[in-house]
């Protein structure tokens, strides 16, 4: 089960970085430091919210509205920064993301110290059940489920509304949408909120479950970089599928045979790239 | 001419900086020297062939790991056996994951070379019953061309000796990879680069000559990885993360991949400027260096170079 909570974590930041993927055709390095980013807030949210007395039961309030409010930093990321390099060829693009990586590494460092913070006793204040001869948290079947409905929610976000229609004709023609009337920078803007918004509700999620660290990021990207190359770039299914792999083989891997942990998940990722290099649901829009 | 003159100005004072430079700056001069090769290598394929590898970190760790295993478990202390050994190693891993990397181009390839240099990393810090893990293996002082120098204070070995021999391996790398570039075979790379589907009309190759190019970073990655190790005395897999990648690129860009030696350029400015934010803002350099590589990216995309020469916008879209 620790596992399947790891995986919808894993999910969360991969779903960001597949919509942004799918529509501005970025590969963002940083999605692991939007994550940290949003550990960190989730952490000084829920402390604020225990000092100002607020009923421990209710924590997870908080919690979610920070890490989603930090989301909008991806704005200041994407007018601030990367709208200038569109044009560019793709490595200058990873490049940059590359660049926030490292500024967003020292940016959190400065903010909140190098010493890992936690949320203390929050993590098992919904107590536990039995699953299966296990002890789960309770949060952590919250989380699982919250990431569920996010999951369904952007399937219908994707499929039943104007602003998915528009993401959706964006991924697959971006001339031929532009030339419809789709402005692109309003569109762009918003996308990439989106994917960062994802990214750091995931990161302030998983902190009761652990402590923030600076280096929780970089750490992050690699596995969600599993779980996209796995489902396939830009795809939300194949982000779904991914992360469960991906979230699953680690935990039975860490339980029986640790030492294989990252480099089974690697080899996969290879196997895949060689086998299948647009991984299991990609589609037409990640050719070329 | 005017560049004959600046790369022999730029000779005549790496030649000089043990003498007159204290010793503090020839030691930085050392991972200069072993970054220098690894760049020569890794910008043949992203600036001559169009493919960049976020991964080439993984040869780094394959030269320093063959160095560290030479000197310490195996007796092997000379420095020549290590380069050797290293660059056939490298060759050795490069050949299949080559191979497969370079069926695929831009987001695709760049993806599958991190993958492969991520395999490594965790391999090398899981197995630590061999690789020491995380503590790393020691890099014992190797031989020059069968000189012990074991006498001698290991700073006057690094700045005197050491600094030379170094010094010549760049050289000699340099002077290999200039006549590369500028053979037919570094043409047909230039043409790959810029239209893949007429190289192919034209009979070259596409595949076999990406596989070249390919094998020649990876050899060269690997000697600079053994060259890197030795001064450092210890070798541990966060030569092989991807960040380590990453930062290569980085170098690249910082000088100009559009040059040939703007990877040169762009290492050595890389280990002065990490150097000195380092010491002006030890809390926050990562900071400004991101700032420096986002600028670089988004206002100079022609690196140092590119600015030197002023000349048209390298690389602005060359898809």
């Amino acid at each position: 089960m620790s596992g399947v909570f790891h995986a919808s974590i894993l999910f969360l930041v991969s779903a960001g970085l597949q919509v942004v993927f799918g529509v501005q055709k970025i590969f963002n390095l940083a999605c692991g430091s939007f994550y940290a980013l949003g550990a960190y807030v989730g952490v000084s949210a829920v402390q604020a919210y225990a000092a100002a007395g607020g009923p421990a039961g209710f924590f997870i309030v908080p919690l979610a509205l920070a890490g989603l409010a930090i989301g909008l930093v991806g704005v200041v990321v994407e007018r601030g920064l990367l709208r200038f390099v569109y044009e560019r060829d793709e490595t200058f693009q990873l490049l940059l993301t590359f660049a926030l990586v490292l500024m967003l590494e020292d940016a959190i460092r400065l903010t909140w110290g190098t010493s890992p913070l936690s949320t203390g006793g929050m993590y098992l204040v919904y107590g536990q059940v039995r699953i299966l001869g296990a002890a789960v948290p309770v949060y952590n079947l919250i989380v699982i489920a919250a990431s569920l409905v996010i999951a369904v929610g952007i399937g219908a976000l994707l499929t039943r509304t104007a602003f998915g229609r528009i993401i959706r004709a964006a991924a697959d023609n971006r001339e031929m949408a532009e030339a419809l009337g789709v402005d692109m920078r309003w569109l762009y803007a918003r996308v990439f909120t989106l994917g960062t918004a994802l990214g750091t509700l995931g990161g302030a999620l998983v902190i009761p479950a652990t402590a923030a660290m600076s280096e929780m990021g970089i750490e992050l990207i690699v596995e969600a970089f599993a779980v996209v190359v796995i489902g396939g770039l830009g795809s939300m299914r194949g982000a779904f599928v991914g992360a469960l792999t991906v979230g699953v083989l680690r935990s039975v891997a860490i339980s029986t045979y640790p030492e294989l942990e990252m480099l089974l998940i690697y080899l996969i990722v290879i196997a895949v790239l060689v086998l299948r290099p647009r991984g299991l649901f990609g589609t037409a829009a990640t050719a070329t | 001419m005017m560049g004959r003159v600046v790369l022999a100005l730029a000779g005549a004072g790496v030649l000089a900086v043990p003498l007159v430079a204290p010793t503090y700056h020839v030691l930085l001069m050392l991972p200069f020297m072993a970054y220098g090769v690894v760049l020569l290598g890794l910008n043949l394929l992203f600036g001559y062939t169009g493919l960049v590898s976020f991964g080439h970190a993984l040869f780094i760790g394959v030269g320093a790991y063959t160095g560290a295993f030479l000197t310490s478990k195996f007796g092997v202390r000379s420095l020549e056996a290590i380069l050797v050994a290293s660059a056939v190693l490298g060759a050795l891993v490069a050949a299949p994951v080559a191979a497969l990397c370079v069926r695929y181009v831009k987001i695709y390839f760049g993806m599958l070379t991190l993958a492969f240099g991520m395999v490594f990393y965790t391999f090398v810090l899981k197995f630590y019953r061999v690789t020491g893990g995380d503590e790393g293996t020691p890099y014992l002082r190797p031989s020059l061309l069968g000189f012990g120098l074991e006498g001698i204070p290991k700073t006057d070995y690094l700045i005197g000796p050491y600094y030379y021999y170094s010094l010549v391996v760049l050289a000699l790398a340099a002077a290999v990879m200039w006549r590369v570039v500028h053979s037919p075979f570094g043409l047909c790379l230039k043409t790959i680069r810029d239209n893949p589907a007429k190289a192919e009309t034209l009979g070259i190759s596409v595949g076999r000559y990406r596989w070249y190019a390919f094998m020649i970073s990876a050899v060269y990655a690997s000697a600079g990885g053994a060259l890197l190790g030795a001064p450092i005395g210890n070798v541990d897999p966060t030569l092989a993360y991807w960040t380590h990648s990453g930062n290569l690129v980085f170098m690249t860009l910082l000088g100009g991949f559009a040059s040939f030696f703007g990877p040169l350029v762009g290492a050595f400015a890389f280990i002065y400027l990490e150097d000195a934010l380092k010491s002006l803002a030890p809390s926050f350099w990562r900071l400004i260096f991101g700032a420096i590589l986002a600028a670089i990216v988004i206002f100079a995309p022609g690196g140092l170079m590119g600015l030197v020469r002023r000349a048209r916008p390298l690389g602005v879209s060359r898809a």
